[in-house]
């Protein structure tokens, strides 16, 4: 870890039909870090993934990524090309192609369509391609559609996209929901190699999986930040025992 | 890449099919059995021209999920093209045997030809036209309706708005494109007199070739990234956002290439039917078309053709034994493949052939069911 500021929240606020989603929001991400951000249910987790990937735009505030590239002025494709990738809750896959070309029209590069057009699968796509599929297992089934696969292999292609798209910032949510526990185990050490190369905000309920990460932890509550710090800080904090835990 | 046994099939089927009706037509005397009479090479032609609007109805809904209700629209405007075309032809053999200026302008008391007829006395020129005129209209029409994100059903009912809007203009005399009746009467194409037999085989022969030509782009196109990407778009398009893709600028590509296929193919059907009027706007040829495609097997290019040949045999042999029950047959039809047919005839085969490739997903066709009815309810009621 160097230091440097990788993505900025800076007094956010985000309102639907005057309920507050996200409310003077501000958070500070250094790169190579790994982030566990927790709150009860409508603490504006989800919302402050869609104004970071540009679902959402703020009513007031700034979104700095890197040196001061304001990610609320760019749509969803700008902002994933700077190096966003998001995994969300429900594994989301292009089920009629096969696993292959899943993966390959994840591979960073290109996006044109005068590029995909004539584009021909390259020597070191073809070797980026194999390597993915040795880490997420799915080698055996390159050709299958994605749709014929199981729910945790879909999960797993879906881990395999975003690291073939190569982010510097990987947005994960509830990536353990309805896991078992070996797999939730297996989630956080992929998770942990995955942060060797590139920092990482994970959204989560589970409490075990957030304390097995062993990372810094932000709580979210009515839309700013509650508290910050380790799992066990956190867990003694009056306010957190108070509004989300004590409960 | 390999020519595979589908697409063997579909070129063999095409091009052979018309060589041997060429053939028969010509070469069989005519007090044989196997002889073709002209006007039936003239339907054969027709079938084709329609098929390759059925080839770019399937290219974008079938690939791209773009259900479009109003492509008849570029289908007309490519044959208002060669239209013009072949109303500048005609020259000074009108009854009104005005060397510039085509009947229906000198019956409404024009004296000069307007500047958007410039031009239309040169073949080429008529040509750039066709594919011209509907990829800009395509281009402009896609750029806002795709940037503004408007999609599904709201998409279609534009694309009925559009090509209702243009029918409306084209009836209108003063827009100077023969109003109500349109352009007929025609003489000859490039000199080549359009009622002698060889000339109507040429054309089909033509169509066919161009079928042929129109079918291998689409393939091509399907199959590169670019159609992976599409089908990507079709079922997911928001993820496909969140991977740096921009959805509507894929969509804009094969919408405009879309139009530009729609136009030849009306470009080739006017010489063949002999005339062109504002009733090729109508909203319900659009649906037809797209029923065509829904009956052949939607996302397989060769169903669209074969959708659009059967129909269309069954239509020509329906309108002349019980005239009265067409639409019933054709609304009850596209009901029918909707409920016990979603991937079509092609799709019958392919089951039984297990075929790898970019297929309908399920919840995409429960999409098309659940959009299936209103149409359906348009052409009966």
């Amino acid at each position: 870890m160097n230091g440097d500021t990788l993505l900025y929240l800076d007094g956010v606020t985000v309102s639907f039909d005057g309920f507050k989603a996200l409310n003077e929001l501000s958070l500070l991400l250094e790169a190579g870090e790994m982030r566990a951000v927790i709150g009860p249910n409508g603490a504006g987790k989800t919302t402050m993934m869609d104004v970071i990937t540009g679902k959402t735009r703020p009513d007031t505030g700034r979104v700095v990524f890197g040196a001061d590239t304001d990610l609320t002025r760019l749509d969803e494709p700008a902002i994933a090309r700077l190096g966003i990738g998001r995994k969300f809750q429900r594994p989301t896959v292009f089920e009629p192609l096969s696993v292959r070309d899943n993966l390959l029209l994840a591979l960073a590069g290109d996006r044109s369509p005068r590029f995909a057009l004539w584009a021909r699968e390259s020597a070191a796509e073809r070797q980026r391609l194999d390597e993915l599929l040795a880490t997420i297992r799915l080698g055996a089934e390159e050709g299958r559609r994605a749709a014929d696969l199981s729910h945790g292999q879909k999960q797993w292609l879906e881990i395999g996209m975003l690291l073939a798209q190569e982010p510097k910032l990987l947005l994960v949510d509830e990536p353990v929901a309805g896991m078992t526990d070996a797999e939730t185990a297996e989630t956080a050490d992929l998770l942990r190699e995955i942060n060797k190369t590139r920092s990482v905000v994970v959204v989560e309920h589970d409490m075990a999986f957030v304390r097995a990460l062993g990372v810094k932890v932000t709580v979210l509550h009515e839309g700013s930040v509650l508290a910050e710090g380790s799992i066990d800080t956190i867990q003694d904090h009056p306010r957190v025992i108070e509004v989300y835990l004590g409960r | 890449m390999g020519v595979d046994r589908t697409t063997a099939l579909t070129l063999g089927c095409v091009l052979g099919g018309a060589l041997l009706l060429a053939c028969l037509n010509l070469l069989a005397p005519e007090a044989s059995a196997l002889h073709v009479p002209n006007f039936a090479v003239s339907l054969v032609g027709k079938y084709l021209s329609y098929a390759i609007l059925a080839l770019a109805i399937d290219l974008i809904w079938g690939y791209a999920g773009i259900l479009s209700l109003g492509h008849g629209a570029f289908f007309a405007l490519g044959g208002y093209a060669m239209g013009m075309y072949l109303m500048r032809e005609i020259g000074a053999r009108g009854v009104y045997a005005n060397p510039v200026l085509p009947d229906f302008m000198v019956f409404i008391g024009w004296n000069k030809l307007p500047w958007y007829w410039y031009g239309f006395d040169h073949f080429w020129f008529a040509l750039v036209m066709v594919a011209l005129v509907p990829g800009v209209l395509a281009y402009v029409f896609g750029w806002f309706a795709f940037r503004s994100r408007v999609s599904g059903v709201y998409l279609s009912i534009i694309t009925q708005a559009l090509t209702y809007a243009l029918m409306l203009a084209f009836f209108r005399n003063d827009m100077g494109f023969g109003g109500n009746n349109g352009m007929t009467d025609f003489k000859d194409i490039l000199g080549f007199p359009l009622n002698r037999e060889s000339t109507s085989v040429g054309l089909m022969l033509l169509t066919a070739l161009l079928l042929s030509a129109a079918f291998l782009v689409a393939r091509a196109m399907t199959r590169s990234r670019f159609g992976r990407v599409l089908v990507a778009v079709r079922d997911a398009e928001p993820r496909t956002r969140f991977l740096g893709y921009r959805p509507e600028s894929y969509k804009l590509v094969v919408w405009v290439v879309s139009a530009v296929i729609a136009g030849i193919g009306g470009a080739l059907y006017v010489p063949q039917v002999g005339i062109i009027n504002p009733s090729e706007f109508a909203p319900a040829n659009s649906i037809e078309a797209v029923i065509w495609v829904a009956v052949g097997g939607r996302g397989t290019l060769a169903g669209a053709i074969l959708g659009a040949v059967l129909v269309n045999l069954g239509k020509t042999w329906l309108t002349s034994a019980l005239p009265e029950i067409w639409l019933f047959a054709i609304g009850g039809l596209f009901i029918f493949v909707t409920l016990f047919l979603p991937r079509g005839i092609i799709g019958l085969f392919a089951a039984r052939r297990r075929e790898v490739g970019p297929a309908i997903s399920a919840a995409e066709e429960e999409g098309v069911a659940a959009a299936a009815p209103a149409p359906a309810r348009e052409l009966t009621g």
